[in-house]
């Protein structure tokens, strides 16, 4: 099963690429959530121990070998609570920049704000 | 776990990421992006990381969809046809990244192996001491809610900012 890597590593090929080439910064933000699921992703398949169930510890078993790594999860249940928060915040930049230059392209916001940076208006 | 599942899963998982970039209609790729990320909460299920299937079910493919789809409805669903910029220098990036981290592949632990570094140090110690030292069957809640409990509190402190962030940016008039 170790093409499973594979498949974390053309994903997160996916994602980056997305983000440099698209100019829709909408599109950026569907690469950077491909990015941040095949990180988690990896992550998870590393926790993975043959013969292995599910991390719920049944009373009066001591055994860890049974049982599928559970810090991995741990931190994977983090990770995707802060892409949610992150995602919160991305969306309402969005709303703002399409407030202030009626568009989501970033060669027409590039276009439309002067050599120093400011805003228009 | 069955193994011919989770090759279905992530050759899906492929086809729902390429369809959710190259999609020309916005709406389109925020439903795509939704499905990729149930379809992920389902591998991961697969996995036996059930969890984080939850997780990602309620917040990543609903949550996020949800968001996706009200910033969509208060700026435009449509974009440019014209194509992207730096193609190629892009696809070099991407090819000589993609290629140092398949290299160094072969370093990894084999998938399932008991004696992996990650399954070795605190690990055991977690899944012994869950029901004696907490009280929790599930290994997980036990991990995040009292081994790691301040991660779980600084991560409320990620999320309040985050709260504070768009509530800023989205009720003041510049």
């Amino acid at each position: 099963m170790s093409y499973a890597y594979w498949i974390a590593v053309a994903l997160l090929m996916l994602g980056l690429y997305t983000m440099i080439v698209h100019r829709n910064l909408f599109k950026k933000f569907v690469g950077m959530t491909i990015f941040q699921t095949a990180i988690i992703l990896f992550f998870l398949l590393v926790s993975i121990k043959r013969d292995a169930s599910i991390p719920i510890v049944p009373p009066g078993t001591t055994a860890a070998a049974g049982f599928m790594n559970p810090l991995p999860h741990a931190l994977m249940l983090t990770a995707i609570v802060v892409a949610v928060a992150t995602a919160g915040v991305a969306f309402a930049i969005l709303i703002r920049l399409h407030a202030a230059y009626g568009s989501l392209e970033e060669d027409v916001i590039g276009a439309a704000t002067p050599g120093d940076g400011t805003p228009p208006r | 776990m069955s193994d011919a599942l989770v090759a279905v899963l992530l050759g899906l998982l492929l086809i729902l990421a390429v369809g959710a970039v190259r999609a020309a209609d916005l709406l389109v790729a925020a439903i795509t992006l939704g499905v990729y990320g149930f379809v992920m909460a389902l591998t991961w299920a697969a996995i036996g990381a059930v969890d984080v299937s939850f997780t990602e079910t309620v917040v990543g493919a609903g949550a996020t969809t949800v968001f996706f789809l009200a910033a969509l409805l208060r700026t435009s669903r449509r974009r440019s046809a014209a194509p992207g910029r730096l193609r190629l220098g892009a696809l070099l990036l991407v090819t000589a990244v993609g290629t140092l981290l398949v290299v160094t592949l072969h370093a990894l632990p084999p998938l399932g192996d008991l004696a992996a570094a990650p399954s070795v140090h605190v690990s055991p110690r977690y899944l012994e001491g869950t029901r004696p030292e907490t009280g929790t069957p599930n290994a997980v809640t036990a991990v995040v809610a009292d081994y790691r409990g301040y991660d779980t509190l600084m991560e409320t402190v990620v999320i309040f900012t985050a709260g504070l962030a768009g509530w800023l940016l989205l009720t003041r008039e510049p």
